[in-house]
C-alpha cells in the first residue's frame, strides 16, 4: 500500500510537468495583452510596448518559460502582472472561501442525498422512488443561478433569514460563516444531491438484487442493517467516486455561484485572470487545480479499500 | 407488511426530525448572522464600484477605477471645479507676465500618510513621472525649460513658450491626473507600477485588507487638512465625515441590487438601466445621475488599410450611421441618453455640434450609397470587431454593421472578448491577416473635452492612437489651440477641429449617455462629480 501511495505521488511530477508546459504555451498562443489591461484605453502603442518590456512579456518564449520554471522550482508561482501581488498570496486569500463552501456543500449533499438514494432504491418503483427521481431530474435541469436567485428571493429578501451576499470566514464566528454560506451551499447542493442520490439509487438497486442481501434478509437481519451495513457499504465505491469528483469540481471553482452570492473564491479569481490575461495567476491556478485533482483521485482510490476490502493495491 | 409500515413510519420520523433540525439550525444561524452583519457598521460606507481595483498605480493606467482610487488616497496641486475652472488644491500659484514661469506654493499642513511633510521635491518628481505618461503632460514637457523645487514649498515651472492651458491640464480630473506621491515613490520608472501606496489625500489605503479585484478599504486620514470652502468636483474642501469607506466588487449586477435593497451596502456607482425598475420599488434607495456629463460612445476606423484609407469611404460610413439608432439599442431608456454631435461633448466649454447634422438626425443611407459609388468602393470587407463581454460595447457594432450593410458595405463582424480586441487593435497588419477596420469604445466626456487630451485627435501617424491617422492639419489645429490664450480663441479653434474631424472622420461621435447611481437614503450631501468621490458624504445611523 505504501509503495502504491509513493508511486502515485511520484506520478504527479510528470503530470504536473506536462500541464505546466501545455498551459504556458496555450496561454502565450491565446490572443491578449496584459499590458493593455494595465495601461488602459488611452495608452499609445509605444507606451504599451514599454510596459510589455518592463513585465518581461517582450522576452522570447523560452526565456519566459525558463524564468517561470525557475520560480516554480523555488516554490513560487510568480507575481500577478496586473495587481503586482504574489500569486501564492492571491490564491491563499481566495482558496479558503472556495474550500469551506465546497466542504459544507459536500457534507450537506451527502447527508441528504445518500439516504434519499437508499430510500429510492428500497422503495423501488413506488411514489418515493419517483419523487426522488423527479427531484434528481429537476436538480440537474435548473440552472444553478436560477436556484440561487430563487433562494435569495425567498430566504434573504422575503423572509430575511440570511444575508443576500458576501462571505465570512469561520474565524469571524461559525454562526456568521454559516449564515452567509448556507444559501450558496444549498444552491450548489441541489445539483450534487441530485447527482449523488441518483448514483446511490442505481448502485443500491444493483446490490439489493445480490444473493447475500436475500440471505441476510432470510436470516432475519434488521432491514436498516441490511440497507446501510450490507448494501450501502457494497454500493459505496461508485458513490465515493462521484462524491470525490464532485468535491474536486467544487474546489476547481464554481464561478456562477460565487458571482451570484459574491463569494471571493478561486472560480472568480481564475475567470478574472483569464479575462485580463494575467498569465502567472492562470498558470498558478491551473497547476493548483490539477494538483488537487490528482490528490483527490488518490484519496478516492485509497478510500475504496476501506469500503471494499477485496480491493488491494 | 406491518414491519415495513413501521419502518416507513420511522423513516418519516427521521425525515421530520431532520427537517426540524434543519429549520432550527437555519433559524439559529440566521439569528447569529443577522446579529452581526458585516456591512452594517456605523460610519462605514460600503460601495459597489463599477469594476474591481487591481492596478494601484494611478499614473501607469488610465483605468477609471484606479483614478478613483487615486483621488481617495492622493491629492493634486490644482483641481478643476464644476465650472471647468482650475482651482488651487494643494498649491496656489502665480504666473509671470510673459506666461513662461509658473510658481506654485504648497499650502501649510500637508502631510503624507506616513507622517512626512509634503515637499516641493515630491511634487516635482510626481509631475515629472506624470509627464511621461499623460498625453497632455507630454505636450507641456515638450516645451518645458525646467521644473524644479526652489525650496521645500515652492515649485518653479519654466516653459520655453507659453502654454495657456497648463493649469487646465495639470488640474484635469481624467484620465490621468498628476497625483502627488513621495519623491522616493515617484522617482521610479513611469512604465513600472509603483509598489508603495502612500499619499496625502483624505483617505488612507489599508494594505492588509486589500484583495485585488475583490475589496479595498480606506480609513479617514486624521491629519488631512481640507481646503477652505465648499467641495466642487475635485476642488474645494474635501471634508471626510465617515470613518471608513469599503469598496467591494460584485460581478453580478442583480446581487448588488439585492444587497442595497436589503441594506447590506450603501452605494452602487453604476446601475444597469434595465435593472432600474427593481430599484424603483424601494423606498430606502435613491437612483440619480451624479455625473451630468456622462459618456460619449465613438467609432474609430483604421486609416492604414482599405477601405477606410479612403476619405470618401470613411465619410460614407459616417453618413450611414444614426446616433439615435445606436443609443436606442445601447441604452434603451431615453432618459439616460442624448443625441449629441459635439466631439468635445455637449455642455462643455468647447462643445459644438457643427457638421454633425447627418449623424444626429438619423443618418443618410442614400447619401452614403452615393458617396460609396463615387469613391469606387470595390466591396473590400470591413472587419468590424465586436466585444461580447462588455455590456456597454456590445450593441454599437451590431447596429453599425446593419447600417453599413444597408449602405452597401461588405461587413465582416467578428465577435471576440475585449482583451482580444485591445490586442488586435494594436496590430497594424492587414485586416485579413489579423488586423482590423473598425471598432467602438466609450469615453468619459472629461477625457475627450479638449483637443489636448482627446487621444483620437492625435494625427501623428504611427505615433497616434489606434487607427493611426496621419493628419498634419489636425496637428496644426492642435498647435493653434495650445497657442490660443483666451477662451474665445480656444473655442474658435475647437470649432475648426470639430468640423475637421467630421470631414476627415478621425472618429465618429455616436452620442452620449449617462449611467445612474443608487445610494441608500442614509447617505446625504453627496456632491455631483464625474468621479465618485467620498468626501463630504454623511451617513445617518
Amino acid at each position: 500500500m505504501l509503495g502504491y501511495i509513493i508511486r502515485r505521488i511520484l506520478a504527479v511530477i510528470p503530470v504536473m510537468t506536462i500541464v505546466a508546459i501545455f498551459v504556458f504555451l496555450l496561454l502565450r498562443l491565446t490572443p491578449g495583452d496584459p499590458a493593455a489591461i494595465i495601461a488602459g484605453d488611452m495608452a499609445t502603442p509605444a507606451q504599451l510596448e514599454r510596459i510589455r518590456t518592463s513585465l518581461g512579456l517582450s522576452d522570447p518564449l523560452h526565456v519566459q518559460f525558463v524564468t517561470w520554471v525557475g520560480l516554480l522550482l523555488k516554490g513560487e508561482l510568480g507575481t500577478s502582472l496586473i495587481s503586482n501581488t504574489p500569486v501564492t498570496q492571491m490564491i491563499g486569500q481566495r482558496i479558503w472561501p472556495t474550500f469551506n463552501i465546497a466542504v459544507l456543500t459536500i457534507v450537506l449533499s451527502v447527508l441528504i442525498a445518500v439516504p434519499m438514494g437508499v430510500l429510492a432504491a428500497w422503495r423501488h418503483r413506488t411514489w418515493v422512488d419517483y419523487a426522488v427521481m423527479a427531484f434528481s431530474v429537476l436538480g440537474f435541469s435548473i440552472p444553478v443561478f436560477v436556484i440561487g436567485y430563487l433562494f435569495i428571493q425567498a430566504f434573504a429578501i422575503e423572509l430575511r433569514w440570511f444575508p443576500v451576499q458576501g462571505y465570512a470566514a469561520p474565524s469571524e464566528g461559525f454562526g456568521k460563516f454559516l449564515a452567509r454560506a448556507i444559501l450558496p451551499c444549498l444552491t450548489l447542493a441541489t445539483i450534487y444531491v441530485a447527482l449523488i442520490a441518483r448514483m446511490t439509487r442505481a448502485s443500491m438497486l444493483e446490490v439489493l438484487g445480490e444473493d447475500y442481501i436475500r440471505t441476510a434478509r432470510a436470516k432475519g437481519v434488521k432491514e436498516t442493517v441490511v440497507l446501510f451495513r450490507h448494501a450501502l457499504r457494497n454500493a459505496a465505491v461508485p458513490i465515493m467516486t462521484i462524491i470525490g469528483t464532485g468535491f474536486a469540481l467544487l474546489i476547481g471553482g464554481v464561478v456562477v455561484t460565487e458571482s451570484v452570492f459574491n463569494i471571493p473564491g478561486i472560480g472568480r479569481l481564475t475567470v478574472d485572470a483569464i479575462l485580463a490575461r494575467d498569465y502567472p495567476v492562470i498558470q498558478g491556478m491551473i497547476l493548483l487545480t490539477s494538483g488537487l485533482y490528482v490528490f483527490i483521485n488518490l484519496v478516492i482510490d485509497l478510500s475504496y479499500t476501506f469500503f471494499d476490502p477485496r480491493i488491494r493495491y | 407488511m406491518l414491519r415495513i409500515q413501521e419502518r416507513l413510519h420511522h423513516c418519516k420520523g427521521y425525515a421530520r426530525g431532520a427537517a426540524l433540525g434543519l429549520l432550527a439550525g437555519a433559524a439559529l444561524v440566521s439569528g447569529a448572522g443577522l446579529a452581526t452583519p458585516a456591512f452594517a457598521q456605523d460610519k462605514t460606507i460600503t460601495a459597489v464600484m463599477h469594476s474591481g481595483l487591481r492596478v494601484l498605480d494611478p499614473i501607469i493606467t488610465t483605468a477609471h477605477i484606479t483614478r478613483n482610487h487615486g483621488y481617495m488616497i492622493y491629492d493634486v496641486l490644482v483641481a478643476v471645479d464644476e465650472n471647468f475652472k482650475p482651482q488651487p488644491q494643494m498649491a496656489d500659484w502665480t504666473i509671470s507676465d510673459d506666461n513662461l514661469v509658473y510658481t506654485f506654493t504648497l499650502r501649510d499642513g500637508l502631510k503624507f500618510h506616513d507622517g512626512a511633510a509634503v515637499t516641493a521635491a515630491d511634487a516635482v518628481a510626481s509631475l515629472t513621472r506624470w509627464g511621461k505618461r499623460d498625453s497632455g503632460g507630454q505636450l507641456i514637457f515638450d516645451i518645458t525649460e525646467s521644473l524644479e523645487a526652489k525650496d521645500d514649498k515652492t515649485i518653479v515651472w519654466t516653459l520655453k513658450s507659453p502654454f495657456p492651458a497648463l493649469l487646465d491640464t495639470v488640474g484635469k480630473q481624467s484620465a490621468v491626473p498628476p497625483f502627488i506621491m513621495p519623491e522616493r515613490v515617484a522617482s521610479g520608472s513611469p512604465d513600472e507600477a509603483i509598489t508603495e501606496y502612500v499619499g496625502s489625500g483624505p483617505f488612507v489605503f489599508v494594505q492588509e485588507e486589500y484583495q485585488p479585484g475583490v475589496s479595498v478599504t480606506y480609513k479617514k486620514f486624521a491629519d488631512y487638512v481640507p481646503r477652505e470652502g465648499a467641495a466642487s468636483w475635485m476642488a474645494g474642501g474635501k471634508n471626510v465625515k465617515v470613518d471608513t469607506v469599503k469598496w467591494v466588487t460584485m460581478p453580478d449586477a442583480q446581487t448588488a441590487i439585492n444587497a442595497i435593497m436589503s441594506g447590506e451596502i450603501d452605494y452602487i456607482e453604476q446601475v444597469q438601466i434595465d435593472l432600474l425598475p427593481i430599484l424603483a420599488a424601494s423606498e430606502d434607495v435613491t437612483v440619480e445621475t451624479r455625473d451630468d456629463l456622462g459618456y460619449q460612445t465613438i467609432g474609430r476606423m483604421n486609416f492604414k488599410h482599405p477601405p477606410f484609407d479612403n476619405k470618401k469611404i470613411r465619410q460614407a460610413a459616417q453618413m450611414a450611421l444614426s446616433q439615435e439608432d445606436v443609443l436606442g439599442t445601447l441604452i434603451g431608456n431615453a432618459d439616460y441618453y442624448k443625441v449629441c454631435g459635439a466631439i468635445f461633448g455637449c455642455g462643455t466649454p468647447l462643445g459644438d455640434e457643427s457638421g454633425s447634422q447627418t449623424l444626429t438626425s438619423g443618418g443618410d443611407v442614400e447619401g452614403a450609397k452615393k458617396l460609396l459609388e463615387e469613391a469606387g468602393y470595390d466591396g473590400t470587407p470591413v472587419v468590424l470587431m465586436q466585444p461580447t463581454d462588455v455590456v456597454s460595447l456590445t450593441a454599437q457594432p451590431v447596429v453599425a454593421a446593419q447600417a453599413l450593410r444597408n449602405a452597401g458595405f461588405n461587413v465582416d463582424m467578428q465577435a471576440m472578448d475585449w482583451q482580444t480586441l485591445v490586442t488586435r487593435r494594436a496590430s497594424q497588419s492587414k485586416p485579413a491577416e489579423g488586423g482590423w477596420n473598425l471598432f467602438f469604445t466609450n469615453w468619459m466626456v472629461p477625457e475627450i473635452n479638449s483637443p489636448l487630451i482627446s487621444p483620437m485627435l492625435n494625427g501623428r501617424g504611427d505615433g497616434a492612437w489606434f487607427g493611426w491617422p496621419k493628419d498634419d492639419a489636425v496637428e496644426a489645429l492642435r498647435a493653434d489651440f495650445i497657442a490660443a490664450d483666451t477662451p474665445e480663441k480656444q473655442k474658435e479653434v475647437a470649432v475648426a477641429i470639430q468640423k475637421h474631424n467630421l470631414d476627415e472622420v478621425l472618429y465618429i461621435p455616436l452620442g452620449e449617455y449617462a449611467v445612474p447611481q443608487a445610494r441608500s437614503n442614509k447617505l446625504t450631501n453627496m456632491i455631483p462629480s464625474p468621479v465618485p468621490v467620498f468626501w463630504n458624504i454623511e451617513k445617518a445611523d
